[in-house]
């Protein structure tokens, strides 16, 4: 319940502005109940050559919308056994002769309807479904999604769209997932198909870093400077990511593009330590923290490099600004400048400096809820220097949920674009990998597996 | 056969001396003639007692020699007809003297046999093969900076999340400055990279900040004893580069560091 009412809370917060923006029944709904709202999805059927695809398409939709953690899966043991292909296929019932009105027992059923769903077993507030067929040697899908709340299949219908792909199993998927992106956006939920997530791998033997979709498939290589690349960042645009490298005996910030993977200019003032780069959302500046008067402190600059500014000037380690991705105004930063280091924030001109988390123990990593209200980060509090777990925080009330308990180390988390996701780092007791896991806590799913993976960002596809 | 074969060859050996032995008269003396024979009216003298045979000395000089060099063996022998230096030498004279060149470590055994009685005496000549020469002396430099200040120079440890340098620090620097002075004097051209190193525990960002802190405090104090700032440099490595990798404060301890290592 604690876990279901925190959720409610959270995609209360993340989806405020959708809410304004869409005049959707389904978003009031969600957020008038503080339940997820129940979901069935038929069993799609293909016409012809597109039946053999059926198996990836209904699995990768199942799981898109499963994984969302917005939604409340119906098992499919629940269902009526007619289930319908097209909006065309609804009949409503008939009063028999003589019933009186309202009196549903003496209805004549017809074929399907809106109530086999939304009553019991079903129970189901709303309905996915369709089918796909070849067409012009494509792979064609009509997608329905109803609300079976309502009286009739005009006012039952919230989707009804074409979606194309290539015939084949990847033509599937793409559809799959488009379908289900359109649907969870009905939720107020951002898709996280064609994220990605930048991450460190030592699997070549060096530090470099490396992408990956946001289900972990897909890896690969972005940089191969052969000495200790790590720290990624990516601009919100996905188009740029930045890092740390330590290239001639000194660390020093890089910016890639993400698409071509080639450096782009960048100037390093002279210093032996500039680290922890992070993008303004408007990709015109860079934060960074660098070692300038003999200790490294936060610093802010042109995209370029051009027009330093040093923000804080404190006799104490201070690393990691994160700017506030709706405001692009505020910091969060970890500072040791009250003893050990801590979660602070201020002002983007260095002003209204204050601690975030209450002293206790060692603070690092954190991140911004794209809504730029929440927070999360790892904290070693209840437990010994070096246990990190993960927290996530609503910044005004200070609000704080605990997600991970002492199981290895819990470093490194980031907030998926969708709000409803984090991307972690977890030991597990052994090394290092990428997990991702609801925003409860719940469905950690490994991602990695080769070498050392570390300080995962999951960024914005470009777009 | 193979000891057959030896041992002829030996025989053989010991002929040819013999016959250059009695040639060579100036360095082998001729044994000396018996006793002339008393006159026949002299009676007979009592038979004395049988002389004992003895082997008064034999030496090889030097002790030891380099392979190709020569040493010189000498013997006296009293009351002995049946001398000989085995090794090939064979017989002898009851005094002499011989050169000998071994190519190893060699004993010679004198035997003087007489009267039914034997003795023996040996001595070793200890051959050394040839030394090799020494390395070509490096131009310029005479030592190597970079050995001594690995061999000398300590590393200063800190307290966790800590970037301040303790008493025994202190004592640690001290030491090191001076090593320091003395590279820096003898080579112009050696530079000093001074490295911060953070146990595993603190994040890699925040580590990597701190090492930075840690390497600057360590230079800071080696230029306050008289280190010249311009030869040193500053790197953090955070926790990237531990010296032990076990989970215990022990192993914590030995990461958290100053290193001085020379500039690439």
């Amino acid at each position: 319940m604690k876990i279901k009412l925190f959720f409610a809370s959270l995609a209360a917060l993340t989806t405020g502005a959708i809410f304004v923006r869409s005049q959707d029944q389904i978003v009031g709904n969600v957020h008038g109940t503080l339940q997820k709202p129940k979901m069935a999805v038929i069993d799609f059927r293909g016409a012809g050559d597109a039946q053999k695809l059926m198996a990836t398409f209904n699995t990768t939709l199942w799981d898109e919308l499963s994984n969302s953690g917005v939604l409340e899966m119906v098992g499919k043991s629940f269902y009526p056994l007619d289930v319908p292909q097209q909006p065309q296929d609804f009949r409503a019932p008939t009063m028999a002769a003589g019933a009186r009105r309202g009196d549903s027992s003496r209805t004549q059923k017809n074929g399907p309807w809106l109530t086999d769903w939304s009553g019991p077993p079903t129970n189901a507030n709303y309905l996915t479904f369709g089918y796909t067929a070849v067409q012009d040697g494509r792979l064609l899908l009509r997608g329905f999604l109803f609300n079976v709340g309502q009286p009739d299949v005009a006012s039952a219908q919230l989707i009804g769209k074409l979606y194309f792909g290539p015939l084949d199993d990847a033509g599937a998927k793409k559809i799959a997932v488009e379908f289900a992106a359109d649907i969870l956006q009905q939720f107020g939920v951002k898709s996280l198909a064609g994220t990605k997530i930048f991450f460190v791998s030592d699997r070549t033997g060096n530090k470099e870093i490396w992408s990956m979709d946001y289900d972990g498939s897909n890896q690969q290589q972005m940089t191969s400077y052969k000495t200790i690349s790590k720290e990624p960042v990516v601009s919100a645009d996905g188009r740029m990511f930045a890092f740390t490298s330590l290239i001639k005996g000194s660390w020093q910030i890089m910016i890639h593009s993400a698409d071509t993977k080639k450096k782009l200019p960048f100037y390093n003032p002279v210093s032996s330590t500039i680290e922890t780069p992070e993008f303004t959302p408007d990709e015109k500046h860079v934060l960074y923290a660098a070692s300038l008067n003999g200790w490294v402190n936060i610093c802010i600059a042109d995209v370029n490099g051009g027009g330093m500014n040093q923000l804080s000037h404190v006799k104490s380690q201070e690393v990691s600004p994160k700017v506030n991705p709706k405001t692009g105004r505020d910091i969060l930063f970890i500072s040791g400048r009250s003893g050990n280091e801590q979660l602070w924030h201020m002002n983007i001109d260095g002003s209204d400096a204050e601690m975030v988390t209450n002293g206790e123990g060692y603070v690092a990593n954190p991140s911004w809820h794209p809504n730029g209200q929440m927070i999360a980060f790892a904290w070693t509090k209840g437990f010994e220097p070096g246990a990190y777990n993960i927290f996530v925080m609503d910044l005004a009330s200070k609000k704080m949920t605990q997600l991970t308990s002492n199981n290895g180390k819990n470093e490194n988390p980031w907030w998926a674009p969708d709000g409803v996701h984090l991307v972690y780092q977890s030991t597990h007791g052994r090394s290092p990998q990428i997990h991702t896991m609801l925003a409860d806590g719940t469905h950690s799913q490994q991602l990695t597996t080769q070498g050392n993976n570390t300080q995962p960002v999951w960024a914005n596809g470009i777009n | 056969m193979r000891n057959l074969s030896g041992t002829l060859a030996t025989a053989a050996f010991a002929a040819v001396l013999m016959v250059s032995a009695g040639g060579c008269k100036k360095k082998v003396p001729v044994p000396t003639p018996p006793p002339p024979t008393a006159p026949a009216t002299t009676p007979e003298p009592p038979p004395s007692a049988p002389l004992s045979l003895r082997i008064n000395s034999f030496t090889g000089e030097p002790h030891s020699i380099e392979r190709g060099q020569a040493a010189t063996l000498r013997w006296s022998v009293g009351n002995s007809t049946d001398i000989s230096i085995d090794q090939g030498l064979g017989a002898v004279a009851a005094n002499g003297s011989r050169q000998v060149f071994p190519s190893q470590t060699t004993t010679y055994t004198l035997i003087a046999k007489g009267g039914g009685n034997q003795d023996t005496r040996s001595v070793t000549i200890e051959v050394s093969s040839s030394v090799p020469p020494p390395p070509p002396r490096t131009p310029g430099v005479a030592f190597s900076g970079s050995d001594l200040l690995s061999r000398e120079a300590q590393d200063v440890y800190f307290g966790y999340d800590k970037n301040d340098i303790n008493a025994e620090g202190r004592d640690t620097l001290t030491k090191d400055a001076d090593v320091i002075k003395r590279i820096l004097t003898a080579d112009p051209t050696f530079t000093i990279v001074v490295e911060g190193h953070c146990d595993e525990r603190g994040s890699e960002e925040y580590n990597l900040a701190l090492g930075d802190r840690r390497a600057l405090a360590v230079k800071e104090f080696l230029v306050q004893l008289g280190v010249p700032d311009e030869r040193m440099k500053t790197i953090s490595f955070g926790k990237e580069r531990p010296v032990c990798t076990d989970q215990n404060e022990a192993c914590f301890q030995k990461n958290r560091r100053g290193h001085l290592a020379p500039a690439q």
